[in-house]
Parts: C-alpha cells; sequence; structure tokens
C-alpha cells in the first residue's frame, strides 16, 4: 500500500487518497517529453501570430509578415496568406510555372506549320502533350492513341474520321463531335442487309464473298433505297464533313472485321453495325482547356501518326 | 480557486469542464464559418440537383464511391493543371452529406462532368479495365441491370429541403426558386413535380445508352456528367476567388 506518510519507499504520489488508502504515484514526466510540448506550445503562438488564426469579430486575425502578392488584369494584388492568393502566386511566379511558360509562350506565338517542323518545339509538343493527352484522351483513345476498336477511333493511323489536318483537329477538340448512323433495322429486310454486308466487305477487298450478292448490293448501297452513299460518299470513300469512315481501305473503327475469322464472321460484324447503327459522342474540350492546351494537344495528335 | 482534487473527486463538475475545454476547438474552428462573409462564395449557376442526378448521387454514396474518390480539388497547382479550377464552397452548398477529402485512390471526381462521354461512363463502370487497362476500380455490372427506384424521390427531396435544400412544395417557394434559379431550374427543384421531371430528363438524355428502360445507370452518369459544370469559370476573373479568403 502506497500511502503517502509512506516515505520510507521514497515514492511521491499526487497526495489524494481514496477509500481510506489508494493513492495515485506523481512521476514527473521525461523532461525531453516536456520540453517538447513546450517546444509545441511556443510553435502554436508563433503560427497564430504569422498565419490567420483566431476569429475576431466578424473577421479574424490575419497573421503578420506573411503577405503574399499576385497579379490580376496587370494590376498587383497584395493580400493577408491564404491558400488561393498562394495558388495564384504559384501559377504566376513559381519557378516550374515561369519556366513552363517561357515554352507555351512561344509555342502560342508559332503557327501549326512551324511548330510542326521545328524538332525543338515539337519535344516540348511531345513531352507536355503527353500529359494533357493522358488525362483528357488516353481514357478513350488509350495511351498510346491507338483506340479501341468498336468504341473509340484509333489516332495512331492515317485514318481520319474527321479529318486529319490541323485545322480539322483542333475543331474536334473544341466542339467535338457527334458520330452517328441511323440503324437500318427497319429499313433492311434481312436479304438486303445481308447483301449490303456483302458489298461493304468486298469494297476493301475481303476475300470469300459472292459477287453477284455485292453487286445487288451496291445497287442498295449508291441508290436511294439504302442512301448510304449521302455520307459514305458513291466510291465508298467516306465524307469527312459527316464523320462517315472510308469502307474501302483496310481500317475498321466500328465492326471488328479483322479479328473475325471466317467470312461470314466478317459478315456478321458488318451486319451488326448497319442492323444497329452508330451513335458515338467526342466531348468537347474548348471550354475545359486553354487555346495553347488545345494547340499542343492538336499538334501532338497530329504528329501520333498520319496527321495530314 | 478551485483546487484539482475538487475537479478530481467530482465527476459531475469533471464532466461539464472537460466538455468546456474540448468544444474550444470546435468553437473557433466551426462557428467563425458562419458568419465570416465570403465563407460560402457568391457564385452564379450552382443549383440543387435534379430528381435524377440526385437519384444518381444517392446510388454513388450507396456503392461507396467515396471511399476512394473525393470531390474537392485544392487550390495548388498540379491539382489545378491536373483536374481544373480549385473547388468552392459555393458549389457543394447544396450537398449532404459533402463530398469534401483529398482521397486519391481513384482521381477526384468533382470536375468529371462532361470530360468523358455518356457511353464511356457506362462502358468504364460496367467493366473499368475494358477502357483503362492500368484501373484498379471494381466492376459495378448491376448498375445497369437494376431497374432505377425513385417511388420515395419526393421524400429524398424532402428530407433534403428539411437540412436547406430549396426544393418547392408550395407555390411561394417555386416563385422563390423561379427568382433564384429561373423557371426552367425551378420546375426540376419543384417536388410535385419529381417523377415526372425524373422521367423526362432520364429519356432525354438517355444516359446509359438504353432507351427502353430507366437503369440505376441513366442517374448516377447523369449525376457524374453535372460535377463541376454548374459555374462558368470564364465570366470571373482570374483573381475573383481569392477575395473570399
Amino acid at each position: 500500500m502506497n500511502n503517502p506518510s509512506d516515505k520510507k519507499q521514497g515514492v511521491q504520489t499526487t497526495g489524494h487518497v481514496w477509500d481510506d488508502d489508494l493513492c495515485e504515484y506523481n512521476n514527473p514526466l521525461p523532461r525531453w517529453w516536456l520540453w517538447t510540448f513546450y517546444g509545441t506550445v511556443f510553435f502554436a503562438i508563433l503560427y497564430w501570430l504569422l498565419y490567420p488564426a483566431w476569429p475576431v469579430g466578424s473577421s479574424y486575425t490575419k497573421g503578420l509578415f506573411n503577405d503574399i502578392t499576385y497579379t490580376v488584369n496587370g494590376e498587383e494584388v497584395t493580400t493577408h496568406w491564404n491558400t488561393r492568393a498562394l495558388f495564384m502566386r504559384d501559377m504566376q511566379s513559381s519557378p516550374a510555372a515561369v519556366r513552363q511558360r517561357e515554352f507555351l509562350d512561344v509555342i502560342a506565338a508559332t503557327d501549326y506549320e512551324d511548330l510542326l517542323a521545328d524538332a525543338d518545339k515539337l519535344a516540348f509538343v511531345r513531352s507536355y502533350g503527353r500529359g494533357i493527352f493522358g488525362d483528357y484522351c488516353a481514357a478513350c483513345h488509350q495511351t498510346g492513341g491507338t483506340g479501341i476498336v468498336g468504341r473509340y477511333p484509333n489516332l495512331s493511323d492515317d485514318d481520319w474520321l474527321w479529318g486529319g489536318s490541323v485545322a480539322d483537329i483542333e475543331r474536334t477538340i473544341m466542339h467535338g463531335r457527334l458520330g452517328y448512323m441511323p440503324p437500318f433495322r427497319e429499313t433492311f429486310d434481312a436479304e438486303q442487309l445481308d447483301v449490303v454486308a456483302e458489298y461493304v466487305l468486298s469494297l476493301s477487298g475481303i476475300d470469300g464473298g459472292d459477287a453477284a450478292k455485292a453487286q445487288r448490293g451496291e445497287v442498295i448501297f449508291k441508290g436511294m433505297a439504302g442512301g448510304c452513299f449521302h455520307c459514305h460518299g458513291a466510291d465508298g470513300k467516306g465524307l469527312p464533313s459527316q464523320g462517315a469512315p472510308n469502307l474501302t481501305d483496310s481500317v475498321w473503327t466500328i465492326a471488328n472485321v479483322p479479328a473475325a475469322e471466317t467470312f461470314d464472321a466478317k459478315k456478321e460484324a458488318v451486319k451488326g453495325v448497319i442492323h444497329n447503327g452508330v451513335q458515338r459522342q467526342m466531348p468537347a474540350f474548348g471550354e475545359r482547356l486553354s487555346p495553347v492546351e488545345v494547340k499542343v494537344l492538336t499538334a501532338y495528335v497530329h504528329q501520333l501518326g498520319g496527321g495530314q | 480557486m478551485m483546487k484539482h482534487e475538487t475537479i478530481e473527486t467530482n465527476s459531475g463538475l469533471l464532466i461539464i469542464l472537460t466538455l468546456a475545454v474540448i468544444s474550444i476547438g470546435g468553437l473557433v474552428e466551426i462557428v467563425p464559418l458562419f458568419y465570416i462573409d465570403g465563407t460560402v462564395e457568391e457564385v452564379e449557376g450552382v443549383r440543387p440537383y435534379s430528381p435524377l442526378e440526385l437519384r444518381g448521387r444517392d446510388i454513388y454514396v450507396r456503392e461507396g464511391c467515396y471511399t476512394c474518390h473525393s470531390q474537392m480539388i485544392r487550390p495548388f497547382r498540379d491539382e489545378y493543371l491536373r483536374y481544373g479550377h480549385y473547388s468552392l464552397a459555393a458549389e457543394s452548398q447544396y450537398d449532404h452529406p459533402f463530398q469534401w477529402g483529398s482521397k486519391r485512390t481513384g482521381p477526384d471526381l468533382a470536375r468529371v462532368g462532361g470530360k468523358y462521354s455518356n457511353d464511356w461512363h457506362v462502358q468504364h463502370l460496367v467493366a473499368p479495365r475494358s477502357v483503362v487497362p492500368e484501373s484498379i476500380m471494381p466492376n459495378y455490372p448491376w448498375l445497369l441491370d437494376n431497374e432505377l427506384q425513385y417511388a420515395d424521390v419526393e421524400a429524398r427531396m424532402k428530407a433534403l429541403k428539411r437540412v436547406g435544400v430549396p426544393y418547392s412544395e408550395t407555390v411561394e417557394e417555386y416563385r422563390a426558386n423561379v427568382e433564384k434559379f429561373g423557371e426552367d431550374v425551378a420546375r426540376t427543384l419543384d417536388i410535385g413535380r419529381a417523377r415526372e421531371n425524373l422521367v423526362a430528363q432520364a429519356q432525354a438524355g438517355n444516359f446509359d445508352g438504353n432507351g427502353a428502360r430507366l437503369s440505376e445507370m441513366d442517374a448516377v452518369v447523369a449525376y457524374l456528367q453535372v460535377l463541376g459544370t454548374m459555374v462558368d469559370f470564364g465570366q470571373y476573373d482570374e483573381g475573383h476567388f481569392a477575395q473570399f479568403r
């Protein structure tokens, strides 16, 4: 039993006694702990002085010696420390931002022709554009821009739905695109669907089809019964203004013909697209990205391969 | 002077004094936010969620999306470059509960609206790795299978109304909303028309790519597509929002 009067043991107690003889030890804290504690108190006081801290009426203490200056519309604004002002200053004058802006200013002042011809500027486009592309475009078009057959177009080949010039690419990025082909499920009966698919496959020179069927399909394709020529052109080479693909090459964006092994499987893939139609959307990024970011991204996509 | 012993031996007093001490932190940090000007910025365009978006948000919470995704872009240069303008307090003024945080297991979703197509969201929610090979997000295929339950959407709106979201029940409240948000938005906030508004928005938007039925996917995608899109930052000066701090 630790009695407060038990001096022999040399144990300090708090002096409180409960239930006649219940006491508690009073062991002093280690010195290092105590000084660390005092240190945090001192830190807090310093912090209250330097940073916005205590509410006072309908305002608060703003902090001393800690003003932040940034520029808005050419005018300098000085304000008490706060994260938004700090962000403004960071965007305007942090070393990284300043160095990056040097490059971006050059890009902004260069037209596409010079940009794509200049190896140094193109190197910047590749490294800076990679980040923007990764964030905004890669979700659909994939990291390398190769897309997913059946869903999202490949940007790294020289086949373009909406045109591959810088003006076309920029327009696509700024305003987005709505790719639409009507479903023909109510227009074509089974026989018509079959022969049109035969014709479409014959356009890209795929062997194994029935020439007579393809010929009947051609009549529908080029006539008012199908009206396919309105968008894909009478020669099947597609109209970029409609986002209609060239059907005469061996690039497939929706029907996964290359993956199908037999001719019948290829035909089923094409029939599926004609039957169900196509509805695809590319979002518009004109308001999300700054003009110079759009420019970098346009040049980046153009140089991925096959820019026109 | 009160003796330490007096406090220690009197549990009622100890409780009261303990509460008094620990409430200082709360009083200093929380209470001023209620009356310091500019805690919630004055900004145009922020409105409560439409019934369909609200159901989408409830499903978002139900599925625990918040355990990996937060919705708060902090005012740092790196976050700005990746996610866009930093989030404003005003933008989540109708969120109960808000989705703030700095959880970045998945990317921040505060400005995901309009960034990807509806079709992409559907594909991505059903099978994330089919579009983002390195993704660690789970599949949510049932969102497409489950029919959207919305019979209780009025009750959900009324509950939010009790905590201050201006959904309207009476003609006066509706008129106040017309004044504040314009007629088109005010109509979507009317509890009496909640179900028809929900169906109409889902049919017009066709968010899940299947116009024939109303799935949970419709609601979730409608919600995701509105995130962070309400404020038009183009109309404000670069430094406008810094003055509220």
